[in-house]
């Protein structure tokens, strides 16, 4: 917490917001990100994981072919990591590293669709809210305080359970992750929105003759765009987690899809005293890619808002 | 402030009237219906199912399920459960002392780790202390609770060859026993719990050491331990508490992969297992009581706020 913030909170406020505005133009998109990448070196180190995450995904296919992350092979069970398998095989004879690998699409697929859609749906609604007011906004605010009272983990286990699981139910994991982040993406738009839809501008706006859908999509949202690009990061990581968690608990992604979380369980428990090295890298993934979106989020948040605590 | 609480209690009741109405509706808002989700693919005769349908009261219309379900609820009959066939308030009560007292031990470490760890990062802000320890709590905030588990287990294997017993006993009969099983579950939640506690602490301290009193308090000559300790601390502890509740969900999330991990017979477990064993009056009631607990955490909390901050004065 800066101390220009602490004692003026309304001009940290507008230079936030400036700061953020001018970041959309287009040459100023790019200053920004210069500015983020010289002076936020732990941000950067966030987005070089990122970014690794992401090559990994793409180029999955170089480094080996599908099949040799999900087809069995009984001739080389258990190996310890060697120069033909560096980071050793599991108990299916499948190469750990060439899984991990595979397995950053099952976490980008997941993470990146369900912090989208959920802080995307989040955000309509915290908009909606708070424009209308009234009896609309009471009624989602209900809503969303009971959809938050629900323990995210314990929200996605009943959805999943509701949905069924199963080999190729990717979609109903994602949806299971999705539900729970909702509630928490629109609580903060609708705070960060209500004082925007009393701004001047937006009676200005509507006395021209916009319409309510304009002045929320073309005045409303762009002002509350930096928290819901912060809570995507930030829900991104959670999304990750969540997903190695429901898939270690089997229920979320089944085999034979590589997943980071699916690697754990079963295998890493079952096999912990004679093939640690199942357990321990799908568990470095894991954390790794969690720590970069973290990190990557905590400094975009700095960048953006620097009102806001760093907790 | 009699007023204010009993106004709270009441106002918990539409709350958890709305999470009973949404588990039920997440519950049977599925295309076809739970029996047939649960014997899908498998040769069932068509009388088993509508035995069970029946059993469910399915055959119902929905409205009148509903009101079937929370009349029961009630009178704290939570229905029998499909897969043990025991009652379901029996099921959750053999299994709760366990979890509780995971939560509870987590919980104290969490704070015993996040409260002197946080407020040595922020009177050392900025050196090698700070640093350590902002990367401790980010590596809590990254690694899933249940890997941390994995692998602490795998250590004292490899170490002591030793692993937690696998029989709960309960502190009053063997607190060694108790402690034994629990502590390294306790460390793999707790851990993870303390990450964002140990944060928000840091970051509300330093904007407290910044304060006039703190000055004042410098000046007057106290010993740098009580201004830090009495004035700045206790100052900085109302975010450091709502942090603390709104983290809560997190306790329960890593109490569900933990216990999975340490094989732990308690109510994430319980839970697990009635998802595998598409138990879903189970499932229900594990649902609406974590859901509750959570909701009645909150409350607590805000009652906490009164006796840290004499300030706040709920009317």
């Amino acid at each position: 917490m800066t101390d220009l913030a602490r004692h003026a909170p309304a001009e940290a406020d507008d230079i936030a917001r400036q700061r953020f505005m001018e970041s959309t133009g287009n040459r100023r998109f790019w200053r920004f990100w210069r500015d983020f990448l010289t002076q936020r070196p732990l941000g950067t180190a966030g987005a070089v994981l990122i970014i690794l995450m992401l090559l990994a995904a793409a180029f999955a296919g170089l480094i080996a072919p599908y099949e040799k992350a999900v087809e069995i092979n009984f001739a080389d069970l258990l190996l310890p990591p060697s120069p033909d398998h560096i980071l050793g095989t599991d108990h299916l004879g499948r190469d750990v590293f060439v899984r991990i690998v595979y397995g950053s699409r099952t976490a980008l697929l997941v993470g990146f669709t369900a912090s989208f859609v959920g802080c995307t749906l989040g955000l309509v609604l915290g908009v909606v809210g708070a424009y209308f007011g009234g009896r609309a906004d009471q009624l989602i605010q209900r809503l969303m305080d009971v959809l938050i009272s629900f323990p995210l983990i314990v929200i996605a286990i009943a959805v999943v359970a509701a949905l069924g699981t199963g080999e190729d139910k990717i979609g109903n994991v994602i949806a299971a992750i999705t539900v729970p982040i909702i509630p928490r993406v629109a609580r903060v738009v609708r705070s960060s929105a209500l004082s925007i839809v009393n701004m001047p501008y937006i009676e200005a706006t509507r006395s021209v003759g916009s319409g309510a859908v304009r002045i929320m999509f073309r005045h409303v949202v762009p002002n509350v765009f930096a928290p819901y690009l912060i809570m995507l990061t930030a829900f991104l990581a959670q999304a990750i987690l969540l997903e190695a968690s429901l898939s270690f608990l089997g229920l979320g992604v089944f085999e034979p899809t590589p997943s980071w979380g699916l690697m754990l369980r079963g295998a890493g428990t079952q096999f912990l005293e004679q093939a640690p090295w199942i357990a321990i890298a799908p568990g470095v993934a894991i954390s790794l890619a969690v720590f970069g979106f973290n990190l990557f989020g905590d400094s975009l948040r700095d960048a953006l808002d620097p009102r806001l605590r760093t907790a | 402030m009699r007023r204010y609480i009993v106004g709270r209690l009441l106002l918990m009741i539409p709350t958890l009237v709305g999470v009973a109405i949404l588990t039920f509706v997440i519950m049977r808002a599925v295309p076809g219906d739970i029996v047939a989700l649960k014997y899908a693919g498998s040769p069932v005769p068509q009388s088993v199912i509508d035995e069970e349908r029946q059993l469910l009261g399915l055959d119902k219309p929905l409205w009148e399920q509903f009101v079937v379900w929370m009349g029961d609820i009630a009178r704290f009959d939570l229905g029998t459960s499909l897969w043990t066939g025991n009652s379901v308030v029996d099921e959750i009560q053999v299994r709760f002392p366990l979890s509780l007292e995971l939560a509870f031990l987590a919980t104290l470490l969490a704070i015993a780790i996040a409260l002197p760890l946080g407020v040595l990062a922020a009177v050392r802000q900025d050196s090698w202390v700070d640093y350590a320890i902002r990367v401790f709590s980010i590596g809590g905030l990254a690694m899933p609770s249940f890997w941390i588990g994995i692998l602490m287990i795998l250590t004292t294997l490899t170490l002591w060859g030793w692993a937690p017993p696998l029989v709960f006993t309960p502190f009053t009969e063997d607190p060694v026993a108790n402690l034994a099983q629990l502590i390294l579950p306790a460390i793999a939640v707790g851990y993870r719990y303390s990450a964002v506690s140990m944060r928000m602490t840091r970051s509300t301290v330093l904007e407290v050491l910044r304060e006039d009193y703190v000055r004042t308090a410098r000046a007057k000559g106290l010993r740098e331990t009580v201004v830090v300790m009495r004035h700045a601390l206790r100052n900085a502890l109302l975010p450091v508490v709502t942090v603390i509740s709104l983290e809560f969900a997190f306790l329960i999330g890593g109490l569900v992969v933990t216990e999975q991990v340490f094989n732990l017979n308690g109510i994430g477990k319980l839970l697990v297992d009635a998802v595998a064993h598409r138990d879903y009056t189970l499932i229900q009631a594990i649902v609406l009581l974590l859901a509750a607990v959570f909701v009645l955490i909150n409350f607590l909390v805000d009652m906490v706020y009164v006796v840290l901050d004499p300030r706040i004065r709920y009317s």
